[in-house]
């Protein structure tokens, strides 16, 4: 049985991939939807954080002897303070300026980051095992699912979904929407705003190395992992809107999803087409699918 | 005459380069209601702001209780039983009406319950579900007053409360004030429209440049009618 004469090993081949890839999209896009809101600054380093998620998984396995259970754990918690000692020392000052400011330091250090891993450990990436529980996969008739991938696709989506709960519906949540649009105002109230911000950060760049773990064992631990994928992210965001969170999660994954789709049907466009829709969304609804014009 | 609750000393206010209070000095003492009046650009709201602290850039002193406020951040000093309803009510438009009246944690015993606050405003109770801001004007001032209602603040900064609304509503916000005055609350309140100040307050300090040029007793009212309506220019 094919489709429009495409084996249906390849579609679903395909359509996995775009799912694994569309849900780094999505965790990533949704931790700068969250920076963003709460600090109006465009995370640049998100993507070398992200890659300081796999390298912190690395380095517990090689010099801590702990697996990626624990990396799962540990590594959000150690990447996320160190976005904390960044947002402490560097990013509150910049909160009353344009958003260019925080966009230029934010790509510098994300910049520097890079570089400081690249001169350490070269381009080649390093290997990172599946772990032993998620290796394998099932034969579902029509294709092959690697456990690990499915993992990925399911631990992503319940991530996601959280933290959209978290952030929607809980009483947390509104103490953060309210923050976002009136700071001042929710301070004034008795908050402690300027710390609920540093955690705010701390947990986006968290959720970025929460990716970089998951991304490990698929993409293999490398420097450039995180700015091959980022500049793919960003256009994810531009298209779902700047600080929405369902917009983050449905973008991610639906974008992940045509991409694959575009690898079956005409390959040749697969690595342009999010830019495409990126350009005709932006003609369009220049606020982003999801966005609310500010 | 007992001590004063707040008293503000030589209160310096400014917005990035503009110096907008020029040593403001005036003192509210527990259970009063003072009203600020004086033409738009005086420096009342500021006066409000300043007190509890959203204006990062003030010097001098702001003493409440005993405490100096000063140089504490505003979520601080809300802490300490401050709460402020601005101008413009600060009506969320991310969260619901009640997610909007529970946003305030409560920072002492003694707040008001929801019953309470319902009786007050029933109009609140059947919008619960609705986006702050799809509220009237009215019930979004409702709202932004009955927020500080719940965390058991007991001095309240009231800026305008009355801006733009229409007589019936005007008469049920000066009645909750009454209510609120009865229950021991203190407030001071920023207001325009004399009338209605003229009915809640016990004192008035009149603003004009950024400094308080006069006081006046609710007692001397009448006799001061012709300097008051020169003070605001009607």
């Amino acid at each position: 049985m094919d489709f429009f004469g495409i084996p249906p090993q390849a579609l679903f081949g395909q359509l996995l991939l775009g799912l694994i890839n569309g849900a780094f999209y999505a965790m990533l896009s949704l931790g700068l939807a969250v920076i963003f809101g709460m600090l109006n600054i465009i995370n640049f380093t998100h993507g070398a954080q992200y890659m300081m998620g796999a390298f912190a998984a690395y380095f517990l396995l090689q010099y801590g002897g702990l697996g990626y259970w624990w990396s799962l754990l540990l590594a959000p918690i150690i990447v996320g303070a160190s976005g904390v000692v960044i947002e402490r020392l560097m990013l509150r000052y910049l909160y009353k300026l344009d958003h260019l400011y925080g966009l230029l330091l934010t790509f510098g250090l994300a910049l520097i980051i890079q570089g400081l891993f690249q001169n350490e450990f070269g381009s080649s990436g390093l290997p990172y095992r599946i772990p032993p529980e998620l290796t394998g996969g099932q034969n579902l008739g029509f294709m092959f699912l690697p456990n690990y991938r499915a993992w990925v696709v399911g631990v992503s989506l319940a991530v996601c979904l959280a933290t959209w709960f978290l952030i929607e519906r809980t009483k947390l949540g509104s103490y953060l929407r309210a923050a976002t649009e009136n700071p001042a105002l929710v301070q004034a109230f008795g908050i402690n705003v300027p710390r609920m911000i540093t955690l705010t950060y701390g947990f986006g760049v968290g959720l970025a190395a929460f990716a970089g773990v998951l991304a490990a064992p698929i993409y293999q631990v490398s420097p450039l992992m995180g700015s091959n994928l980022i500049i793919i992210v960003f256009a994810v965001v531009v298209i779902g809107g700047m600080g929405s969170i369902m917009g983050a999660i449905v973008t991610g994954f639906g974008l992940g999803v045509i991409e694959g789709l575009t690898k079956v049907f005409y390959p040749q466009a697969s690595s342009t087409v999010i830019f495409v829709i990126m350009a005709i969304v932006l003609l369009i609804k220049p606020a982003g699918l999801f966005g609310r014009a500010r | 005459m007992p001590e004063a609750l707040l008293k503000t000393s030589g209160l310096h206010a400014f917005y990035g380069e503009s110096h907008i209070l020029h040593g403001v000095d005036l003192e509210v003492r527990a259970g009063e209601v003072v009203t600020l009046i004086g033409r738009n650009g005086a420096g009342k709201t500021t006066t409000l702001k300043s007190i509890i602290g959203m204006i990062a850039h003030r010097r001098g002193s702001v003493a409440y209780s005993g405490t100096e406020l000063i140089r504490l951040p505003s979520h601080r000093i809300a802490r300490l039983g401050l709460a402020f309803c601005p101008e413009e009510r600060g009506i969320f438009a991310s969260l619901d009406v009640e997610e909007n009246l529970m946003l305030p944690p409560e920072m002492a015993e003694g707040g008001m319950g929801l019953d309470d606050i319902f009786r007050l405003f029933p109009n609140l109770k059947e919008r619960l579900q609705s986006q702050g801001t799809k509220l009237s004007g009215g019930e979004q001032q409702m709202l932004a007053i009955a927020r500080i209602l719940r965390t058991g603040a007991r001095f309240l900064l009231l800026d305008e409360p009355t801006e733009g609304l229409a007589p019936v509503i005007i008469e049920q916000i000066g009645a909750c004030i009454g209510e609120l005055k009865a229950k021991g609350f203190t407030i001071l309140l920023v207001e325009q429209n004399f009338g209605f100040a003229a009915e809640v307050a016990d004192r008035f300090y009149v603003m004009e440049h950024g400094r308080i040029v006069d006081e006046i007793e609710i007692a001397d009212l009448d006799q001061r009618r012709t300097d008051i309506e020169a003070y605001l220019g009607v």
